[in-house]
């Protein structure tokens, strides 16, 4: 099990410089997400018109890998509608379990398929992608 | 005072020698728990091998041996604390359960609404949550020792804490195991009692690294783990005094801790077995015996000095790294070192040690106010103890190095 599987180049870089951090003045939906192993908090904004996200932007701090997960996830799902981004997220976490990917292309996010050779930095990958699911939970009450 | 001899020693446990992805172990966890010795672990073995039965039961030979063991391990503890009779000492899982003993046992019968207890904002979860749990069962309240800014307490302030009339306990971690700082405890213990306000410690952090003597310090509860002094898992104290301990209710209710039971009311034996209902972890206490006898040879005093010079061997070749952020006071430190390195994530940088065969702790430690408190979501943590050498501190400092390198 190699290290280099988890630190590649582009998970740096997206540590060093995440892309969509910031907030949103008028979020529809805002929403916190904790990592109690580490302490570690994202708060995701979402702008929506309509199914669509139009934008989104992320607070917070954490280690590489959740930092680089959000970073790639907030940039892929510019754009989408809201029942494309569950599918994604669903297809996310296939790919942290293991599972058979489904036909989504991950595009950059491929990159992230050596953490699930590391159990304990799983939760770190998920955090961005728990903190999605249950902002749109939140948009569909 | 003998040097201590870390080559011998480390042949004495066996998991040192393990590897770790194709590099040597190099264990720096041990404010999470310790290696265990052949001694303990082999005594343990052939307790079960040769002589288990269940304790304080049987009128058979095995149980007389089993018990013998158990009730042995008691005295060891009592007198590697100084405490002024064995009764004193009761066997719990560990620190966790001792402090929420006597928040049960002690504290629902003594503290009441609008009471105070007094704990600092550099406890581990073990002593706050408990606390939390009893003032807002009661309607009580708790207040927190100001931290002065190199993170150690505030005298002044307790003082002023306790002389509040509604003050009726002081629980205070001894070591904090994220800053390594031993608090002035005889002191602290000196400023609650003069206003008459009994002081618990929390020494899971402190009774492995230095001798602690109970008759000196006159702490009136005291809580600590066999696990992180070389002893199993499962089993640890709670000391209380004997007039303290004839006073409280008890905690767990079961076999064992009867004098007489009817359908409606019992009688409880004296302590400590009105306090260790169920059949105990007596296979445990006798290996925690086995510990505390290694620990003895060795001597508290050259393991303390020993830690004190790799922590400052460690803190010198850190700071030489450079972009090192170091927590907790310079003075008074037990073999604890908490950090955070440039710009990485202490679980990226605990990750990438690991790499190197380092094992460190990262995250907040179980004590999330004092994250907060030193501005920081969480930190890396390296501790030593009396097998670590000055070789292995050099294999935890050149992977850093890396890491730094990488993060740039």
């Amino acid at each position: 099990m190699s290290l280099d599987l988890l630190y590649r180049e582009v998970i740096l870089d997206h540590y060093k410089n995440p892309r969509n951090r910031g907030k949103l003045d008028s979020p529809t939906v805002k929403f916190d997400g904790h990592n109690p192993l580490c302490g570690d908090t994202v708060t995701l904004h979402l702008k929506t018109d309509g199914d669509k996200i139009t934008d989104v932007r992320f607070q917070g701090e954490g280690c590489s890998i959740s930092l680089a997960s959000i970073s790639m996830m907030t940039d892929k799902i510019k754009g989408l509608s809201t029942s494309e981004v569950k599918d994604l997220i669903e297809n996310f976490r296939a790919m942290m379990k293991g599972e058979e990917n489904g036909e989504i292309d991950m595009g950059e996010l491929e990159v992230l398929q050596g953490v699930k050779q590391f159990p304990a930095r799983i939760k770190c990958a998920l955090l961005g992608w728990d903190t999605l699911k249950q902002s749109l939970a939140k948009l569909d009450e | 005072m003998s040097s201590i001899d870390v080559k011998t020693i480390r042949k004495d446990f066996p998991i040192l020698s393990t590897m770790v992805h194709d590099k040597p172990l190099v264990y720096l966890d041990n404010a999470a728990t310790t290696q265990k010795p052949n001694s303990v672990i082999d005594l343990m073995n052939e307790y079960m091998h040769n002589h288990n039965a269940n304790v304080h039961r049987g009128i058979h030979l095995l149980s007389e041996k089993s018990t013998e063991g158990y009730e042995t391990a008691r005295v060891k503890v009592a007198n590697f604390f100084n405490a002024s009779q064995p009764e004193e000492i009761i066997f719990t899982k560990g620190t966790t359960e001792s402090i929420n003993l006597v928040a049960h046992a002690w504290g629902r019968k003594f503290i009441g609404k609008g009471d105070i207890i007094i704990l600092s904002e550099m406890e581990h979860h073990s002593n706050l949550v408990p606390w939390q749990l009893l003032t807002k069962s009661v309607g009580a309240e708790l207040k927190f020792v100001e931290m002065n800014e190199d993170a150690t307490l505030n005298l002044e302030n307790l003082r002023e804490l306790v002389s509040d009339k509604r003050a009726k306990l002081v629980a205070l971690s001894y070591a904090s195991n994220v800053l390594g700082n031993v608090n002035p405890v005889k002191e602290l213990i000196k400023i609650a009692h003069s206003e008459n306000v009994p002081v618990l410690l929390d020494g899971a952090q402190a009774a492995p690294h230095h001798k602690i003597d109970f008759a000196d310090i006159d702490c009136d509860f005291f809580a600590c783990s066999a696990h992180k002094m070389l002893g199993p898992t499962g089993i640890g104290i709670m000391y209380a005094k004997m007039g303290i301990l004839e006073d409280m209710d008890p905690f767990l209710g079961g076999g064992e801790m009867i004098l007489e039971v009817g359908l409606h009311e019992s009688t409880y034996k004296e302590p400590p077995h009105k306090f260790e209902a169920g059949t105990p972890n007596y296979i445990e206490a006798i290996g925690f015996g086995a510990a505390i006898d290694y620990l003895n040879e060795v001597g508290m005093d050259t393991i303390h000095d020993h830690e004190a010079n790799l922590s400052k061997y460690a803190i010198g070749e850190l700071e030489k790294l450079g972009d090192v952020a170091i927590y907790g006071p310079a003075e008074g430190r037990a073999g604890i070192i908490s950090f955070n390195i440039g710009s990485a994530h202490p679980h990226d940088v605990a990750q990438l040690l690991d790499g190197d065969g380092v094992a460190v702790r990262a995250g907040h430690h179980c004590a999330q106010p004092l994250m907060k408190w030193l501005k920081v979501s969480s930190t890396s943590r390296a501790s030593f103890y009396l097998y670590n050498t000055e070789a292995e501190v050099d294999v935890f400092v050149e992977s850093l190095g890396k890491i730094k390198e990488m993060f740039n």
